[in-house]
């Protein structure tokens, strides 16, 4: 089993003593305070995720063969969400990256942030880390 | 009307259901209103009994279709006091109203003739007039706001001249909910020879209108805001007008004789409907203005704007609750921000509990750089909407707080 796959397990059985919809949502709101934050001077134009609602920032640089991933948002909720993504996809190597799925968001109950209408783009944080994978791979080899 | 309610939202199979595990509080009703079982029963019973292709067929699902799709178009004049049902052109929506009008006038402008639009405009009447004019080379000049999401009116009075050839505005803004000042923009518009288009998709579930009383040019609406389905709208526009600019698309239906040297276009108001209309839609529109008249737009209108005082007292009562936009005369819209939450997830907290409200920059992005905010959460009421309803809104914005704070 991958390491992904075990931070992944992490999270679901996390996830697993909130009784509601509340605590889960308090408990995002806690994750996303402890957000590695993007340095300033990575927060610019083309490093947000187009989304309609709130500003989503995404960077990443190679430490040795590891993806070390940092981000932003404006919204706090959204702030949770790339925490979570960064605790699962941050110090891995990029080939693991490429080939992890990301099917424990929708065992935690935030299925109804995957829909590709919904605003904070959940699907679009995904795809752009998994394209700076692919990136960071083709530097490797 | 509030003895009423309860009865009302018995017409409306979707108010019943929950959402997130708890009965649905709809707030969103500027983005789209509610359908009654009345509208939907309509459109059940087209595609079960005379669902057939209009205007062309001698059959008798063929007429019947025909018949109550023409009858469709003569309640909608009715309803805005048309002088003909040729001047109501049915189409897919506000959006394509306005695109067809735009579209015309881009045989009919030169360069250096002028547009106004207002700055309260929805994206839906910026973007082609700002497409026309890249074409045509004419100007398109913005009619400032004031701090309170009114118009500045002495702006407008000083923009105005013989160049100015249209004046686009909306009755009513999505974003802020203040109602303009049309008959004076009419009248002054008139005065230097513009014509005016009247944006009328969010004032016609609330306020009743009258064209040929306030002597609009050209009035734009979709169904769907008026408990109506969506993929239905209309163009008004008065006889000369509609005769002098030119057809949109090319199609069946639009046409009189064609041989491959010359098409003859056919007469109004199929010159603008080109190709097999939305029919059930058309006849589910003149069903749905049937519905909202069965119950009165004023006595609505009053009852809105009891709703709409009552949640806006109520709002206010909320720590660094901040409400964008207070005209003095208003539809039933409130939107606002708490603190400095934003309205993403304020609008996230919102929907657990079942309450929908829109949240974002509402497709009027000028209005929002206006006040340098990211966006704001929209609170819209509707005749079916409660007073309860606004105090289970008030509460969870209070939760919202305190989770988010």
């Amino acid at each position: 089993m991958s390491k992904i796959q075990d931070i992944q397990d992490e999270i679901v059985a996390e996830f697993s003593f909130f009784e509601d919809w509340m605590q889960r949502y308090e408990h995002m709101i806690e994750l996303g305070k402890s957000l590695p934050l993007i340095q300033p001077k990575h927060k610019t134009e083309d490093n947000i995720i187009k989304g309609c609602q709130s500003k989503v920032w995404i960077h990443a640089a190679l430490d040795k063969d590891q993806l070390v991933f940092t981000a932003d948002s404006d919204a706090i909720i959204t702030k949770g969400i790339i925490a979570l993504l960064i605790r699962v996809f941050s110090h891995q190597p990029p080939a693991e990256i490429l080939a992890a799925d990301t099917s424990f968001i929708d065992e935690i109950g935030l299925k109804e942030h995957l829909s590709p209408t919904r605003a904070n783009g959940l699907l679009s944080m995904i795809k752009q880390m998994k394209l700076y994978a692919i990136a960071f791979q083709t530097q490797l080899n | 009307m509030k003895e009423r309610v309860a009865e009302i939202r018995a017409d409306f199979p979707i108010l019943s259901r929950e959402v997130n595990g708890s009965p649905l509080v709809y707030l969103d009703n500027a983005a789209t209103s509610q359908t009654p079982q009345a509208v939907i029963d309509v459109i059940a019973d087209y595609y079960s009994r005379y669902n057939a292709n209009i205007h062309r067929g001698v059959h008798a699902l063929s007429q019947e279709a025909t018949d109550a799709y023409e009858k469709a178009r003569k309640t909608i004049q009715a309803h805005f006091s048309a002088a003909h049902a040729h001047e109501v052109i049915l189409t897919s929506g506000t959006t394509h109203s306005i695109n067809i009008v735009a579209s015309g006038y881009s045989t009919l402008l030169k360069a250096g003739d002028e547009l106004l639009i207002s700055a309260l405009e929805h994206h839906s009447n910026i973007v082609p007039w700002q497409m026309l004019c890249q074409k045509t080379g004419a100007q398109l000049k913005v009619i400032p706001m004031l701090p309170d999401g009114t118009l500045d009116m002495e702006a407008f009075a000083h923009l105005l001249s013989e160049r100015t050839q249209l004046v686009f505005v909306n009755q009513v803004s999505n974003a802020l909910g203040t109602v303009n000042p049309i008959p004076t923009i009419i009248a002054q518009a008139h005065a230097v020879g513009a014509k005016v288009l009247v944006d009328g998709a969010q004032a016609a579930p609330h306020i009743a209108t009258d064209v040929q009383v306030l002597d609009i040019d050209y009035y734009v609406t979709s169904a769907h805001k008026l408990c109506g389905p969506t993929g239905v709208g209309m163009l008004y526009g008065k006889t000369e007008l509609l005769r002098a600019l030119p057809p949109y698309q090319g199609g069946g239906e639009m046409i009189a004789t064609v041989t491959f040297e010359k098409t003859i276009y056919a007469d109004l108001p199929h010159k603008f409907e080109a190709g097999t209309p939305n029919i059930a839609g058309g006849i589910a529109f003149g069903a749905a203005l049937d519905y909202m008249n069965g119950i009165g737009l004023e006595a609505i209108a009053a009852y809105e704007q009891e709703l709409l005082q009552y949640a806006t007292e109520q709002l206010k009562g909320i720590e660094g609750l901040r409400i964008f936009g207070e005209a003095p005369e208003k539809t039933a819209v409130i939107s606002f921000l708490v603190g400095a939450i934003h309205p993403y997830d304020m609008g996230s907290i919102l929907d657990k509990m079942g309450i929908a409200v829109r949240t974002g920059h509402h497709c009027a992005q000028p209005i929002m750089d206006f006040f340098q905010i990211p966006g704001t959460i929209r609170a819209s009421f509707s005749f079916y909407n409660t007073f309860e309803e606004v105090d289970r809104l008030v509460a969870g914005v209070k939760k919202a707080q305190m989770m988010l704070e």
